[in-house]
């Protein structure tokens, strides 16, 4: 059920954010989805990838600091509301979402897949699966996306 | 015959600084060998170093045999802290002061009443050098408090005659307001902020016209900064020298040539070494400050290593002063380094850095100066063990770094934190400290 996000840690300045992508372009490694977080220091690159483990492997040898980290892909319905009421899930359980970015939309006709990051993915899967939410294995993840 | 003074204004407490030479090599003799007797009797750690080089203090007859005495180093006041080194017992002892030291704790310092009058008396020979004299109004504004720096200006000033403003560091605003309101003469601060004090000045649009002088000291400035301060304001920008471990302020001072720094040498015994092999140095060779207390008792410093390098100037001054001057000091021989009158080892900062994270990252400490305000930041390497995916995490680990610094060093700093293996590395090892600064 669970997605492995590489995370980096970018500097804030000029080439920052070329230097791992050329790194994962060199190693055959394609970018299925990303979010990039910012301050005014530093940012937070994340990554899904196909092979985590190899990507990891030749980020850190560029000299990248990197961070996998368990994600949930999550289909929601491409409709006004659809969002909102996935959401509800999570109202009154005390889970807390720490960040959300979109892995793909116009999936299966008309939903949307999300990418959640939450303290506790096992939990939070559990109560999706409880609201018929689905949440997609990594081979249906990658499907989703054509990899 | 009175001095070439251009205040004219001779004040008696200056006398010893004409004294003949021979005269003043008799003095400084008999000073030391009693001083030395002292440290010998009740410094545990003296009299063992002594040991150790077969040296007694009846071995002392002339100057140039302190040269086989042990020297005293900043890390014998921390090995013994706090009152290991003190000479006098607390009955005797009416004043302790502190340094900021490696692991928090500090480098403490004694004072019997006898040692307050001859910092007093050095201080008003200093104020008096610099052209102050009664009549004068002496704003303060370095810090008050375990610092010697406040207090240590505070009684000289008070005791010349001049009328004190005991302000303290800080409050830009308020410190302006009294400079003109009360027609200040003289302010003592680091000159770094004085520069910054008459940048704000200037935008309020404030009159400093009455200013003539400062005592700027407690960090390195350059001739550069001297000629701008003059140009710009106007104040006759003197140099005043000295560390805690010695007395504090008062153990050299610029007199109207400015043309090196007085020692008062009939207190202060200054020798020059080779910072390698200790070797005592000719006067003229640049090399690191060694000085011996005369007449401290609660704490008398034999040796004692200042780190600060420069060299002793024999020639005579044209003020008329007989005791010696050494030249401005620029660097040092260790790595530490003074920001806003806090002594800093980058082992401290390591200390720092190690509380919170558990390893030590690579780190580079980064001094500049800005609006006349020195700043130091610290650039940390993340590592896997610390990064986190969280931005939140992140800025709580900075938050972490810069409270722990601010503890350790009683110091803001700021800390950026850097991609792995950006901060550049010499053979190895990573060049600690780049200061910026232009002094």
């Amino acid at each position: 059920m669970k997605l492995r996000q590489l995370s980096l840690f970018l500097e804030n300045r000029p080439g920052a954010l070329r230097l791992p992508c050329q790194v994962l372009g060199a190693a055959g490694i394609d970018i299925l989805t990303m979010s990039l977080a910012d301050t005014q220091q530093f940012g937070i690159l994340r990554l899904v990838v196909k092979d985590a483990d190899r990507a990891s492997k030749v980020l850190e040898e560029a000299g990248c600091v990197v961070k996998a980290t368990d994600v949930l892909a999550v289909e929601v319905p491409d409709r006004a509301g659809g969002l909102a009421d996935m959401l509800g899930t999570f109202e009154g359980t005390g889970l807390s979402i720490e960040y959300i970015y979109p892995l793909v939309a116009g999936h299966r006709g008309k939903t949307a897949v999300l990418i959640l990051r939450v303290e506790d993915p096992d939990r939070a899967a559990g109560l999706l699966a409880g609201r018929k939410v689905r949440v997609l294995t990594r081979e249906e993840a990658f499907e989703a996306v054509g990899a | 015959m009175p001095p070439p003074d251009p205040s004219r204004r001779f004040h008696p407490v200056s006398a010893p600084d004409y004294v003949p030479a021979e005269q003043l090599r008799g003095l400084q003799l008999e000073r030391l060998q009693r001083i030395v007797r002292r440290a010998h009797e009740r410094v545990p750690l003296f009299r063992t170093r002594c040991q150790e080089r077969q040296v007694a203090p009846a071995d002392l007859k002339s100057l140039e045999d302190l040269a086989r005495f042990p020297f005293t180093l900043k890390t014998d006041l921390r090995d013994t802290y706090p009152f290991g080194l003190f000479a006098s017992p607390m009955e005797e002892i009416v004043r302790l002061h502190a340094s900021s030291g490696t692991t928090g704790k500090p480098t403490v310092v004694a004072y019997t009443q006898g040692d307050l009058d001859v910092w007093t008396e050095v201080m008003v020979r200093a104020f008096a050098a610099c052209g102050l004299h009664r009549g004068d109004v002496v704003q303060n504004a370095y810090g008050y408090g375990l610092f010697t720096g406040g207090l240590g200006a505070h009684y000289g000033a008070e005791a010349l005659g001049a009328t004190v403003i005991p302000i303290s560091g800080g409050n830009t605003e308020r410190q302006i307001m009294v400079l003109q309101d009360f027609a200040v003469t003289a302010i003592c601060c680091t000159p770094s902020y004085f520069l910054h004090l008459t940048e704000r000045a200037k935008e309020l649009g404030t009159d400093f016209s009455k200013l003539r002088a400062g005592i700027f000291g407690a960090e390195p400035w350059s001739e550069a900064m001297r000629r701008r301060i003059e140009a710009d304001t106007g104040v006759k920008a003197y140099d005043i020298y000295g560390l805690s471990e010695i007395i504090g302020p008062g153990v050299g001072i610029e007199c109207f040539a400015q043309s090196g720094l007085h020692v008062f040498e009939d207190h202060f015994y200054p020798e020059v070494v080779d910072p390698a092999s200790g070797e005592v140095l000719p006067d003229g060779a640049e090399g690191e400050l060694v000085l011996t207390t005369l007449s401290k008792d609660a704490m008398p410093m034999i040796r004692y290593r200042t780190r600060d390098v420069t060299s002793l100037i024999p020639e005579p001054c044209a003020c008329g002063r007989t005791i010696r001057r050494i030249r401005r000091i620029g660097r040092r021989s260790d790595d530490m380094f003074i920001i806003r009158g806090v002594n800093v080892f980058p082992s401290q900062v390591e200390t720092a850095l190690l509380a919170v994270e558990g390893t030590l990252p690579h780190y580079q400490i980064v001094l500049t100066r800005e609006k006349g305000l020195d700043e130091m930041e610290v650039k940390v390497e993340v590592t896997p063990e610390v990064f986190s995916d969280q931005i939140r995490a992140l800025e709580a680990l900075q938050h972490k770094l810069e409270q722990s610094l601010d503890h350790t060093l009683g110091i803001r700093a700021r800390v950026t934190l850097v991609g792995p293996r950006t901060i550049p590395r010499s053979e190895g090892k990573a060049k600690r400290v780049d200061d910026k600064r232009q002094i």
